[in-house]
């Protein structure tokens, strides 16, 4: 009962923290003299008010989600992706110049060529540190984020130069931004209101994940050489190799976030310039949000449906009770703080019991104790 | 207090400590039943138990970590209170523990002044410190430089700054825990050297251990600990090894297993002329020639890092070869990878069974599979087949006897000797036609020892080459059919078992020929 208890008490444990955080947020809306109870009922009415409002959460979840599966593997794999914003990047680009270029077949061909060249671009982006850190051992933290800078830049030159929307090139205003997809190759609406097919396709990814992760040789390479190369080799893994794969899936479940956020809510590619001007950060939020989930790519959905709708919900609390948008910056970072160190309880709650379940296996069990009744006998002593 | 009373580091003697009827419980555990014992000034007193049998209980109980549940300590006959690991040091209990609390980055006088408040205030006084840890070395034939850096030194002088520290602390007595795990023989003879010095000085040693030939030189009394309760104390003077082994095991224990005569089957594994390079660049192997026969167990004897480590990862395909060649059962293996040596059924249990054998993160049943996960039945496709990977794990758990609370539990929470079951359960069910067994019992209890080595000879009788690299002179004599002595990555010479004597081994081992030494 009480085993039952504290494993409960696990499970809800990021809850309390999430909880706990936006109790810390209210002190801060006291001294800024705004109502907490109204800034959070505004806050909570903006991500689940309506049917509207929860669309677009779950319109926000999407590449949170997709990013965040990605991160699932690469961190199993010990390999940390950082780059999950440059990924992203260089998979819509692709996707874009699919969705813009392959007009003359039937939409929902186009629409699977483009997704699978997200993938493709987000998989080499991913790829190029992953080969430099097995074969080259570049720390990859470092790559991936240079990998970020690059692709920025690239994007820029490619939606100012070659790829900018024909309308755009004749004004003045110059607006970095693609031309509009037709609408038979955009992503189809799944309700009347802006959520759109590529959340469904996330969640299906994500159980993929778990089978690949858990119920495939593959998934069993990628934890082994992320767990303990040394034994890996041993077994027989190429190491390097899954090093690789792990760095390359990740890059390409982000390289499909970006390929959604065009083909499912903007029908273009459009920045301002730098790279959260296109991801909104998704590419650094879905990092948090798997580590929110445990890197567990199913509760990574929960996750990120959180997070979406800390987004959207901070913007209608903003509208509604005009706190200055720096707040809802720092309400989103304390819950991140919370739950992570939240993550540190449920982990001494854990050593604690292994402990316990050590002592124990050193104790003979009562069937070993029944096969060793001639030891018993045989006691010294007696 | 006169003069005797005093130690030679100027701090008062401890003439006795006794702990009376010392009880912790843990949830589902009595890890301490009772238990008395008592040191006094100027002996060693081994405690003596298996893993788990309460022996680090009792200990931490005493240098304050743990709090019994009943039960008082008393110091030269006064109860005294310990509530912390400060309490303990300041009433002069000093720890020496298996694995040493240094800063492998910080100065020998860097790492005893840690933690200690200086005579200077705000501003160092490594200096004075320097000069109180020559003082001490002096008194105690330490030889240690303080200026030295930790990762300077090897693993026997780092014990000995562990020794300082707590003297310097002012250390009547020492509980050391498993001091000689990590030492080589010549590192424990000198080790001993310094407990005898501390010992005629008035100091109280307590030394736990589970190497009987070790406590048998070293101790004047032995306790034996079992399932948290005290078997008995005898003085070393009055007891036999093999009555210590009855008592921590708790029935008759076979010191030198039953072995028939196997027929030597044709040459298995043969190595032709092999080297290699080490990791530190270099020779590791310098022209390897060995054969192993199919029923036969080869013993390598040698003194660590003479080329043990290189010889079975160069078999294994772990490490390349720079020249020579490798056959098994005839066919050319040399340069294969790991998983083509797998496959053509060779099995390695590697030395260090936690960093190659084991991914500590992984169940007990993903660890079953670890050598063959790609394999049919437990993959298929691509899929793993988790119905054929768990019944393959409650298969082997039953059979090889390994505790596990669940085939889902994961490999960090069981016991050493546990973990070495599963890794041994996996390289032998797969009916290996070699095995390469790199110290199999190192570190592991005696019933864990024995049940290694029965397994080995089990498949020995199978028919199975087995080449037994062990540093352990014991565990080679008691199992090898033939004898390999290497030395500075040669093979000295290749012995039978029944030419083999420890004075003969032990010559080689050094790297000198017998026939060679003046009679």
């Amino acid at each position: 009962m009480q085993q039952k208890l504290g494993s409960l008490f696990d499970a809800l444990l990021p809850v309390i923290a999430t909880l706990a955080a936006l109790a810390v947020g209210a002190v801060m809306l006291l001294f800024l003299k705004v109502n907490p109870v109204e800034a959070y009922a505004a806050l909570w009415d903006g991500a689940f008010g309506s049917s509207n409002a929860f669309a677009e959460t779950l319109v926000k979840a999407t590449p949170l989600l997709l990013v965040g599966i990605g991160i699932c593997i690469s961190f199993r794999g010990d390999v940390i992706n950082i780059g999950g914003e440059g990924q992203m990047i260089i998979g819509a680009v692709l996707a874009t110049w699919v969705g813009l270029n392959f007009t003359g077949l039937p939409g929902w061909l186009t629409i699977t060529l483009s997704m699978m060249a997200g993938f493709l671009g987000g998989a080499i982006w991913g790829g190029i540190p992953g080969v430099l850190k097995a074969y080259f051992s570049v720390n990859e933290i470092l790559s991936t984020v240079m990998m970020n800078a690059i692709a920025v830049q690239l994007m820029n030159f490619l939606l100012r130069g070659p790829m900018i929307d024909p309308a755009q090139a004749e004004m003045a205003s110059q607006i970095p931004q693609t031309a509009r997809l037709e609408e038979i190759f955009r992503l189809p609406r799944l309700a009347p209101t802006r959520l759109h097919l590529g959340a469904l396709i996330a969640v299906i990814f994500a159980v993929l994940v778990y089978i690949l992760l858990w119920r495939t040789t593959l998934g069993y390479r990628i934890r082994a050489v992320g767990q303990n190369p040394h034994a890996s080799r041993y077994a027989g893994i190429k190491v390097q190799r899954y090093m690789v794969l792990a760095l390359l899936l990740s890059g390409a479940f982000a390289g499909l976030a970006g390929a959604t956020q065009v083909f499912g809510v903007n029908y273009r590619m459009i920045t301002d310039g730098s790279s959260s001007g296109f991801t909104g950060s998704a590419g650094f939020n879905g990092i948090v949000a798997a580590l929110f989930g445990g890197l567990h790519p199913i509760l990574t959905i929960p996750a990120s449906i959180l997070f979406g709708a800390l987004l959207v919900g901070a913007n209608k609390m903003q509208r509604v009770v005009q706190v200055p948008s720096a707040l809802i910056t720092a309400l989103n970072g304390l819950v991140v703080v919370f739950v992570v160190s939240s993550e540190i309880i449920r982990k001494r709650r854990q050593r604690r019991r292994e402990a316990v379940a050590k002592r124990d296996d050193e104790t003979p069990p009562p069937a070993v104790e029944a096969g060793n009744k001639k030891i018993q006998q045989a006691e010294v002593g007696s | 207090m006169s003069e005797t009373d005093k130690l030679p580091s100027g701090r008062a003697r401890i003439n006795s400590l006794e702990m009376r009827g010392i009880t912790k419980r843990f949830p589902g555990v009595l890890a301490s039943d009772h238990v008395d014992f008592d040191v006094k000034s100027g002996e060693v007193h081994a405690l003596l138990g298996e893993n788990g049998a309460g022996k680090s209980t009792l200990m931490k109980i005493l240098y304050g970590l743990y709090h019994p549940d009943e039960g008082e300590v008393l110091i030269n006959g006064k109860p005294v209170r310990i509530s912390s690991p400060t309490d303990s040091i300041n009433l002069g209990i000093g720890m020496i523990h298996q694995h040493f609390m240094l800063v492998q980055t910080m100065t020998v006088a860097e790492n005893v002044a840690l933690g200690l408040p200086s005579s200077r205030g705000a501003l160092t006084d490594l200096d004075r410190v320097s000069k109180r840890i020559v003082e001490l070395a002096d008194i105690y034939g330490l030889r240690i430089d303080p200026s030295a850096y930790i990762w300077q030194l090897s693993v026997g002088q780092q014990q000995r700054v562990e020794i300082i520290k707590a003297l310097y602390r002012g250390a009547a007595l020492l509980i050391l825990d498993e001091p000689t795990a990590v030492l080589t023989p010549q590192e424990v003879d000198e080790l001993f050297v310094i407990m005898n010095q501390m010992v005629r000085d008035g100091h109280g040693l307590v030394f736990i251990s589970h190497k009987l030939h070790e406590v048998v030189e070293i101790s004047h009394r032995i306790s034996v600990l079992r399932d948290g309760r005290m078997i008995g104390t005898r003085l070393t003077s009055e007891t036999t090894k093999q009555d210590l082994a009855n008592w921590m095991v708790g029935r008759e224990v076979g010191f030198t297993p039953d072995r028939g005569q196997v027929e030597c089957g044709g040459p298995r594994l043969q190595l032709k002329d092999v080297s290699c390079g080490s990791d530190r660049g270099t020779p590791g192997l310098r022209g390897i020639s060995i054969d192993v026969c199919s029923g036969e167990i080869l013993g390598i004897a040698g003194v660590s890092g003479n080329g043990q480590r290189e010889l079975a990862e160069t078999i294994t395909g772990l490490r390349k070869t720079t020249g020579g060649q490798v056959f098994l059962e005839g066919n050319d293996i040399t340069g294969f990878s790991p998983s083509d040596v797998t496959d053509r059924m060779l099995s390695y249990i590697p030395e260090e069974r936690m960093r190659d054998g084991m991914i500590k993160d992984f169940t007990v049943a993903e660890n079953m599979i670890l050598r063959e996960h790609e394999k049919m039945p437990y993959s298929r496709y691509g899929f793993l087949n988790l119905r054929e990977i768990s019944q393959h794990a409650d298969q082997l758990i039953k059979k090889f006897h390994v505790k596990t609370p669940s085939r889902e539990t994961h490999a960090k929470n069981l016991s050493g000797g546990n973990i070495q079951k599963i890794v041994l359960a996996r390289e032998i069910f797969r009916t290996p036609r070699v095995i390469i067994a790199a110290q199999p019992t190192r570190g592991l209890d005696i019933g864990a020892t024995e049940y290694v080595r029965e397994q080995l000879l089990e498949q020995r009788k199978q028919g199975v080459a087995i080449m037994l690299i062990s540093e352990d002179l014991d565990e080679i004599l008691a199992l090898s059919d033939r004898i390999a002595v290497i030395y500075e990555g040669q093979v000295m010479d290749i012995v039978p078992r029944a030419e083999a004597t420890p004075a003969k081994l032990g010559l080689l081992m050094a790297g000198v020929h017998p026939e060679e030494t003046p009679a």
